[in-house]
């Protein structure tokens, strides 16, 4: 297929690396068999009848009205039967993939993550890991022998959301005040992209998605990386910058764990120095773009929560270098 | 062309020329059911360009990556603006004023049933109209935020809510819905009484044009969805200003109950958009092929059979909100079911044109153009209605090519067919077929380039309502030919103003019945009379103008 082609390594819908992505796309191949085979016939007829019954000048007969047909209850009776043959049988393989996905089984080794979508960033919990980091979630590689999913119970803080990651499964919602549930199982190791899928306000289209699918290993050493406290710098320039975060509105919205900076509006900042990306995954995580976004947020993405910081060039140098040294 | 008898000459000599005042006085009392039917249309038409204006700054937007060529607060406000307006402003009235036009001259009638509240219905839409965009300028309030509203044309709460809507953007648009909403019920009570109690003697019930009896179950459908749509307005009016929490999450509201009240309203509303274009299709298809249409009684009962079940398909709008595995699959069985009846639209029209002798005029090749664009619609919205397949391209701009392939490749083409159709008899001039041949082809390639494009994005994971997106995703390439199909569906329209103008007062003359068709409104001049009819007409079949050039052969003696 040209389209998943295009896909590979990207975000097409035809590029599935998941069951519930693989078990839609099989279910899609059949709808787009069987919706193409009625195109065709249809659209077929109608282009013949359109041009065999065109009014020809020259035809002696061409004044003529032609034979006035009111109807025949036979032939509307079969093309009334033929297409509820269709949808029924459409309808039994559609419920079929619905309960498999929705009603799947929970294996016991299942990993569990709380899911909270922002304006405009995603909040990311592992409750029995004692894990809270944002916008780049890990999850195991699941080996279709001994499947090791991950569930992810999902809500928000504000408005609504969605999380959509097409290559490993369809888009369930984030509401407030409501838990959604969903799971994914990617097959193999690597970054899977996507990106919010409801209209959520002014920065809807930078509230990207990146989840990494690590092998077990990787994961174990990503999540007892993630389990230790925020990294002690012994850069000056990085404890400088300690203090002006702790001294300044930073501590409000961040938490910095085990550090005075305990704040929930804004991305834990613990580990912010081992994500690839900052502002929701639309930028790379180096230096220059951190103290950008720490000066004003909405170079990058008007509309964002995180007023500018009015820091001077000397702070803003020190901040960087703080967090930039949160390993 | 038989010459007409039931054509009365003398009755409407030209009136002497009044002063413009005079002549705005007129419009602006009328209680004329053609006079206000105008009116709706050229309301209609005033919002399309604009909100036509809209799309096309969209999509220079999105011609490619990370552009700046408007800021997100304006691309969000653009593409609310442009549903809303699209929807209520444009699609409503322009059938609302088509129906309001045609319906008493197709059932012999002199006007319809409640003359004053037509007047009043079509001035509160028009001034809920006139409010969406004053918002512009007086949304900004006391509070210095918003301007024009920037929450979607579905307004999904919270975001409706005063802590992530501040200012009056959001009233704005509230008011504007609810005005029209109010305009939309007088006109569908006035059009089920019209066409309960003003058919002309021998006009039974089943010897309506499919036309009346199409506009006879969308105003039905009206009532019911737009109750809820009200409501709900009305709801999140108090939450706003009175401190109710039925959408208001911080409090304990609930989300989804809006979205369940927008959709009940929501879905349907598609089928009161697409009734009245099946309406035109009826008429315009038979005349052209010159055969009566196919199986008159079976697209009765699948246009109630649409009404109903239409009603029972909203949820498929909330696929992936995380209803029960139960709910999903009632409503794509719901779904799915609608294919049935709408299948046997589809197929009676191919057997009236098998066997007829089909006159390409740009009326009958746009709505030809309708027929294959709305099969292929029908077909992503069965892809749409498998619940699993609606995860994946739910919310994606897969939806927004399959919803526009409706309204533009179903229900604006159409529209095309039936302004070159009734033209003539509005305005008593023929458009130019040379210029809407033009229009049409050039409008095609647009369209296709534009919708049949725009699956693919959908597909490559590209979601809707997004001011920009990444580079690295594929996207590029497709959004610069959407973009440019936009370009020439503009310059389509364009020529379609022009003819409209330029037909005005330099088209050919039209007489009562240009086409040899067979329906009442034809055998009045054009345009009609203030009375349309000198003697009410006498019907004995469902095609009373055949029947008296065919006296030989009438149609009622086979009904």
């Amino acid at each position: 297929m040209m389209l998943s082609g295009i896909g590979q390594g990207s975000t097409s819908i035809f590029s599935p690396a998941g069951t519930p992505a693989r078990s839609i796309f099989s279910l899609s191949m059949l709808v787009l068999s069987i919706t193409t085979g009625i195109f065709l016939t249809v659209a077929g007829l109608l282009l013949y009848a359109i041009v065999r019954f065109r009014h020809r000048a020259a035809d002696p007969n061409a004044a003529q009205e032609p034979a006035q047909i009111y109807g025949s209850t036979q032939i509307e009776l079969s093309w009334t039967v033929i297409p509820i043959l269709i949808v029924v049988m459409l309808f039994l393989a559609t419920a079929r993939i619905i309960l498999v996905t929705q009603d799947a089984p929970k294996p016991a080794d299942a990993l569990d993550v709380t899911v909270i979508g922002h304006q405009f960033w995603w909040e990311y919990h592992y409750p029995k890991l004692g894990i809270v980091t944002a916008n780049e979630l890990h999850v195991p590689v699941s080996d279709p022998k001994h499947p090791t999913p991950t569930y992810l119970s999902m809500s928000s803080a504000d408005t609504d959301h969605s999380f959509w990651i097409p290559r490993l499964a369809g888009k369930v919602d984030l509401i407030p005040n409501r838990v959604n549930t969903m799971w994914i199982d990617p097959e193999t190791a690597g970054l899977y992209l996507g990106q919010c899928a409801q209209y959520c306000g002014t920065q809807h289209a930078k509230m990207l998605l990146r989840v990494y699918a690590d092998s077990p290993a990787d994961f174990a050493a990503w999540v007892a990386h993630q389990q230790q406290p925020a990294a002690q710098s012994a850069d000056p320039a990085a404890a400088e910058g300690r203090s002006i975060f702790q001294h300044n509105a930073c501590i409000s919205c961040h938490t910095v764990a085990g550090t005075v900076a305990t704040g929930t509006f804004g991305p834990d900042l613990t580990h912010i120095a081992s994500r690839d990306t900052i502002a929701s995954g639309s930028v790379p995580n180096t230096p220059a773009n951190l103290r950008a976004f720490v000066q004003n947020p909405a170079a990058f993405k008007p509309g964002a929560l995180m007023p500018p910081m009015h820091l001077n060039d000397h702070d803003l140098d020190a901040v960087t270098a703080y967090l930039t040294s949160l390993k | 062309m038989a010459a007409n008898p039931l054509v009365t000459d003398g009755f409407d000599q030209p009136a002497p020329r009044r002063l413009w005042l005079q002549v705005l006085h007129d419009w602006v009392t009328t209680v004329d059911h053609k006079k206000i039917g105008l009116m709706y249309i050229g309301y209609a038409l005033i919002f399309l360009v604009v909100a036509g204006a809209q799309a096309l700054l969209m999509r220079i937007q999105l011609a490619v990556p990370n552009n700046h060529f408007v800021s997100p607060q304006v691309f969000n406000q653009l593409f609310t603006m442009h549903g809303t307006t699209m929807v209520f402003f444009v699609g409503m009235p322009v059938l609302f004023g088509f129906g309001n036009y045609l319906i008493p001259l197709m059932i012999g009638a002199r006007d319809m049933a409640f003359p004053r509240l037509n007047a009043f219905s079509f001035w509160v839409a028009a001034f809920g109209g006139f409010l969406l965009y004053f918002s512009y300028l007086g949304a900004n309030g006391l509070y210095g935020a918003g301007s024009a509203p920037d929450v979607g044309w579905w307004a999904y709460a919270p975001l409706t809510a005063r802590a992530f809507s501040p200012g009056h953007s959001t009233d704005y648009w509230t008011l504007a819905i609810l005005l029209s909403g109010v305009g939309s019920i007088g006109t569908a009570l006035n059009i089920v009484a019209t066409v309960l109690c003003m058919r002309c003697p021998g006009m039974k019930l089943n010897r309506m044009p499919l036309l009346v009896w199409l506009y006879l179950v969308m105003s039905c459908l009206v009532f019911v969805t737009i109750s809820p749509l009200t409501a709900a307005q009305i709801m999140l009016m108090l939450d706003r200003y009175l401190g109710s929490h039925f959408f208001d999450t911080q409090a304990g509201g609930s989300a989804v109950l809006w979205m369940h009240f927008f959709w009940i309203f929501g879905h349907p509303e598609v089928y009161v958009l697409i009734l009245p274009s099946f309406a035109f299709a009826n008429e315009i298809i038979p005349v052209f092929s010159r055969k009566a249409i196919f199986g008159y009684p079976a697209m009765v009962a699948a246009s109630v059979g649409i009404g109903f079940i239409s009603l029972s398909v909203w949820a498929h709008h909330m696929f992936t909100v995380g209803m029960s595995s139960g709910a999903n699959t009632f409503f794509t069985l719901a779904t799915m079911a609608i294919s049935v009846p709408t299948g046997i639209k589809i197929f009676n029209w191919l057997a009236t044109i098998w066997g007829g002798k089909i006159h390409f005029t740009a009326s009958m090749m746009f709505t030809i153009g309708f027929l294959f664009q709305f099969l292929i619609a029908g077909l992503t919205g069965i892809m749409l209605s498998v619940a699993p397949f609606d995860w994946q391209l739910g919310g994606s701009y897969f939806v927004v090519a399959h919803f526009h392939y409706v309204l533009v490749g179903a229900i604006l083409f159409i529209l095309f067919g039936a302004f070159y159709y009734w033209y003539p008899k509005m305005t008593g001039r023929m458009l130019s077929e040379k210029l809407g041949k033009w229009h049409f082809w050039i409008f095609l390639i647009g369209f296709h380039l534009t919708f049949d494009l725009m699956h693919i994005p959908g597909i490559l994971g590209m979601p809707r309502r997004i001011y920009t997106y990444e580079a690295d995703r594929g996207w590029m390439i497709w959004n610069i030919l959407i973009s440019s199909g936009a370009v020439l569906q503009t310059i389509g329209t364009l020529l379609f103003v022009y003819n409209m103008v330029w037909s005005y007062f330099k088209g050919p003359i039209a007489g009562p019945d240009p086409w040899d068709a067979w329906t009442l409104e034809w055998s009045t001049s054009s345009p009609p009379p203030v009375y349309n009819f000198a003697v009410i007409p006498t019907v004995e079949s469902r095609r009373p103008l055949w029947d008296l050039k065919h006296p030989e052969d009438p149609d009622s003696h086979y009904e």
